[in-house]
């Protein structure tokens, strides 16, 4: 109840809307038979900070907040939205989404309260954690301390952002589910040169936290230690081989892999509607009987975590893949009514202005029982890719990348030398079929994931042990 | 809607807002409003998907006390929410430090001609309407081959705006602009693979739109001819990349003359200007006054006054792409390019498609690209590709799973060719593009 009364004032109490006026819209809505409506009601506050050449340079503040309605018969969506929280505007939204719907009866909807989910995160406003003085410090004391960590550093940018989510739905019943969301994230950039080389490093993290996870353990400072590291080590680097090789992929961030390969080829709206390369594929081998893979939106305090979804679902453990059998779909109410299944908390929008649609929260693989130095052991000629930037699905053929940020040659065993960042790229439905050894040190991402599907970002954690792929195409410059 | 009327009742409000900035103590500032509405809608297999209706506004304000700057902004246009928003902003300059670098633009590079640039034509598209130009469009694609097993749809989308933009210096301007835009996007299917593919119209005018029929057909093409892909073992070859796709070639090129990334040396063209960075056939210029066209403009995103120029002409990089800051990091002038290009136009060659296939003799022709794996620093390029392979000068069987590589520096000197087939859909507009070798990986 006290993330519903927080998420009534920010959003009801401040603009003059009222529980009556909530009812009079819901009515008017359900005046035409429908399967699903809901009403969205957001307000996001969200600053960001940005410190260059040892400057605060860049101070931002954004106040953004409105209301979206939506009405679903079949699988025909009407949907409008507002960003002013008045009555009469909600009223106009309506008639627009009514345009989908046939004429009908009168309806009288009464709403009611909604027992919320365990509670993942604070719902303090992580923007007020820290004085505007405290922030400027912290950014002044990075900056200090990480330029004294080498000589040729030339540019050290830091960048702290954090956003105060209120979110308030009403489902077709009446039911109001809310969530109050604290998101925080720092990156830190340095430019180094050497011997007229310039190359860059980058590392950052957050979560659903205030600005003090940054102080505790040190974590802002490390990010400044790992950003100089990554710098040199691409200083050091050398041509990518071109080639199809055995692939040792590190712990944690590479679980983009799993996010690219598998997990939006899961996701229920390709799968109803059958556009995915893993479409009715439930309960055949996709990968090696080492590989269990889960999404996950209940973990405390992650990036991608959510008490609940944004049409008011309660997040949870989703088995995708179980000792490498295909188990089952991400799902939003919309697919999970039309393929019978129940929803499993991954409705997700980018903000009030878009429509939900099944995305992941933190997918991740689960350890299995090698020793990560016997798994380089193993290897005669091969990739070990620790770090990566990014990556891309083609859903329908499977074709997915994902490019390496650090990455070093394995030459009988050992890891010998540094070589250049390279798109990696595979077949999803056959990458994980070629896992042959998994790690004991399953780590989650440090929390910088952002997914972008249908032009909607939402934030997302990925993770994953060490793994071993046999066979991988590195699209490096160096043909053998 | 009135157009004229409402844009002077937004300058109204923008003034307010420069005024209000003023009382909070601001030695300068500026800011930006805009309000859009619109209607997308989708039909997939024959029946309606979605129907939604936008409407978005907007207003961001920044603000100097000296060389000290902040900013902030909105969603909410009230007189309230727009004080709290400049208060918003004049807290943050509080805390940021003095900048000598930050600041307006200098008053007489300021835009004070607007010549019309027919940017506004607004389409009275019903649902209805809008429901049949998909459907038509997805039918045709739905229909044109065997093949074709699936869709993900065609959606049509038109779009209204107008964008107000102010400062202390006493630049006020707004204007109208429309876009629209039809879109397809089916499943072709072989034994157990299959593929997708899309392809899509957009105009400021729609009658300037491909037909539905048009855009069904080539959608439907490009998919079925993806069928029976195969991947390539390593290789170095010469690629040509799609008028559609190496638009991204151009927009890297961007990139690495940005103001922001040559004041912070992260750049592989530092220290360029005036040399040799393409062959000496190669002309880029920018044409900020093309009438209709979906990048023009007449002042960017600061009022600085835009102006057509050439960026590199005979192969010899002749300016930098830069707003007010980065241009006096740089001890320059600004070049018009807050917020970007305008219509950067890559002078088209003689030679048609089929003739660069003929030039190219056997090689990888690619029309898509996967991934993000350009490094704007050191210009190292990786990215996973799709596309054909091509034996003397005719394409034999499609590829994809295969990554294409290089370094941007090498790969702009290396390119051979430019099409006459201009692609006019975004604000890049180049032909294809041949590159003598670049790095093939596959299985």
């Amino acid at each position: 109840m006290e993330l519903l009364h927080l998420a009534k004032n920010a959003l009801l109490a401040s603009t003059g809307i009222t529980d009556q006026d909530i009812e009079k819209v819901l009515s008017s809505l359900l005046s035409s038979p429908l399967d699903t409506a809901d009403i969205y009601f957001q307000s996001t506050h969200s600053e960001s900070w940005v410190l260059e050449n040892g400057i605060i340079k860049e101070g931002h503040h954004n106040i953004e907040q409105g209301a979206g309605i939506r009405a679903v018969i079949g699988e025909k969506t009407g949907f409008a939205y507002t960003d002013r929280l008045e009555l009469p505007m909600l009223m106009t939204a309506t008639q627009h989404v009514k345009g989908i719907l046939k004429q009908g009866q009168n309806a009288q909807v009464n709403l009611k309260n909604h027992r919320n989910a365990p509670i993942l995160y604070p719902s303090v406003n992580p923007l007020k954690s820290l004085s505007d003085q405290q922030k400027v410090d912290l950014l002044q004391k990075i900056d200090r301390e990480t330029r004294q960590l080498d000589s040729r550093i030339e540019e050290v940018i830091v960048s702290l952002l954090g956003a105060h989510e209120h979110i308030l739905v009403v489902d077709q019943d009446g039911q109001l589910t809310a969530d109050v969301r604290p998101l925080v994230r720092m990156n830190v950039t340095v430019i180094m040169l050497d011997n007229g080389r310039r190359e860059q490093g980058s590392m950052g993290g957050g979560g659903r936290s205030h600005y003090h996870y940054f102080i505790d353990e040190e974590r802002a400072l490390n990010y400044g230690k790992e950003a100089v590291r990554l710098a040199l080590v691409n200083l050091e680097a050398t041509a990518a081989p071109a080639g199809n090789m055995t692939v040792v992929l590190g712990p944690g961030w590479p679980g983009i892999l799993l996010h690219e390969a598998i997990g939006h080829g899961l996701e229920g709206d390709f799968n109803r509607k059958g556009t995915s390369a893993f479409s009715g594929r439930v309960n055949e081998r996709v990968a090696s009987s080492l590989c269990t893979v889960v999404d996950d939106g209940s973990l405390q305090g992650r990036r991608g975590s959510l008490t609940i979804d944004d049409e008011g679902t309660p997040t949870q453990q989703t088995v995708l893949i179980e000792n490498g059998i295909l188990k089952g779909y991400l799902q939003d109410k919309l697919n999970a009514r039309l393929m019978g299944v129940a929803p499993t908390g991954n409705g997700r929008r980018e903000s009030y202005a878009s429509l939900p649609l099944p995305r992941m929260t933190n997918t991740y693989m689960l350890p299995g029982q090698d020793d990560p130095e016997e798994i380089i052991a193993s290897v005669q000629h091969g990739l070990y890719a620790k770090n990566f930037a990014g990556g891309q699905v083609d859903i329908t053929s499977g074709k997915f990348v994902f490019s390496a940020s650090e990455a070093y040659l394995i030459e009988n065993g050992k890891i010998t030398r540094p070589v250049k960042g390279a798109t990696l790229i595979g077949n999803g439905p056959e990458v994980l079929t070629r896992v042959s050894m998994v790690g004991n040190d399953l780590a989650l991402d440090s929390g910088v994931g952002t997914c972008g599907k249908e032009g909607q970002s939402v934030p997302v954690g990925v993770g994953q042990p060490t793994l071993k792929i046999d066979g991988l195409t590195v699209g490096g410059t160096h043909v053998a | 809607m009135n157009t004229s009327a409402h844009i002077d009742e937004l300058k109204h409000i923008l003034h307010s807002l420069l005024n209000e900035a003023k009382q909070q103590g601001a030695s300068a500032a500026q800011a930006g409003l805009s309000q859009e509405n619109g209607l997308s809608v989708s039909v997939r297999l024959g029946e309606v998907e979605t129907i939604e209706h936008h409407c978005d506004q907007g207003l961001g304000i920044t603000v100097y006390f000296d060389q000290h700057k902040g900013s902030a902004s909105t969603s909410d246009l009230s007189p309230d929410s727009i004080k709290e928003t400049v208060r918003a902003a004049c807290s943050i300059a509080r805390y940021t430090s003095a900048d000598p670098f930050a600041g307006l633009p200098d008053q007489d590079l300021l835009q004070t001609e607007f010549p019309k640039l027919d940017l506004y034509h607004p389409w009275s598209l019903t649902t209805d309407h809008a429901i049949d130009l998909a459907t038509q469009c997805e039918n045709t694609a739905l229909n044109f081959h065997p093949a074709i097993s699936n869709s993900e749809g065609a959606s049509i989308n038109s779009h209204q705006g107008i964008h107000i933009l102010g400062n202390s210096l006493g630049f006020l301007h707004g204007y109208a602009s429309t876009r629209h835009s039809l879109s397809c996007s089916v499943l072709a299917q072989a034994d157990d693979s299959m593929q997708r593919d899309y392809w899509y119209t957009v105009a400021r005018n729609a009658v300037h739109l491909d037909s539905p029929e048009q855009v069904g057909k080539t959608a439907a093409e490009r998919t079925v001819r993806r069928l029976n892909a195969r991947s390539l073992s390593p290789r170095q070859c010469p690629v040509l990349y799609s008028a559609n796709i190496a638009s991204g070639l151009f927009g890297s090129l961007i990139g690495a003359i940005s103001g922001g990334a040559l004041y912070r040396k992260s750049t592989f063209l530092l220290d360029c200007l005036d040399t040799l960075i393409f062959p000496e056939f190669v002309h880029i210029h920018e044409q900020p006054y093309l009438q209709g066209a979906l990048g023009s403009a007449a002042y960017d995103n600061e009022g600085v006054a835009t102006h057509a120029h050439d960026i590199v002409n005979q192969g010899l990089l002749r300016s930098y792409v830069l707003n007010s800051y980065s241009a006096r990091k740089l001890g320059l002038q600004s070049t018009g390019n807050a917020g970007g290009i305008h219509n950067l136009t890559i002078e088209p060659g003689t030679q048609t498609f089929a003739e660069l296939l003929t030039t190219m003799d056997t090689g990888l022709y690619v029309t898509e690209l996967m991934g993000q794996g350009v490094n704007i620093v050191t210009g190292d390029y990786s990215r996973g590709a799709a596309g054909f392979w091509v034996e003397h000068g005719v394409i034999q069987y499609p590829v994809e799973e295969i990554t294409i590589a290089g370094n941007l520096k090498d790969m702009f000197k290396a390119i051979i060719a430019i099409g006459n087939d201009v692609d006019l859909r975004g604000n890049i507009r180049t032909g294809s593009v041949l590159i003598e070798q670049m790095s093939i990986a596959g299985v």
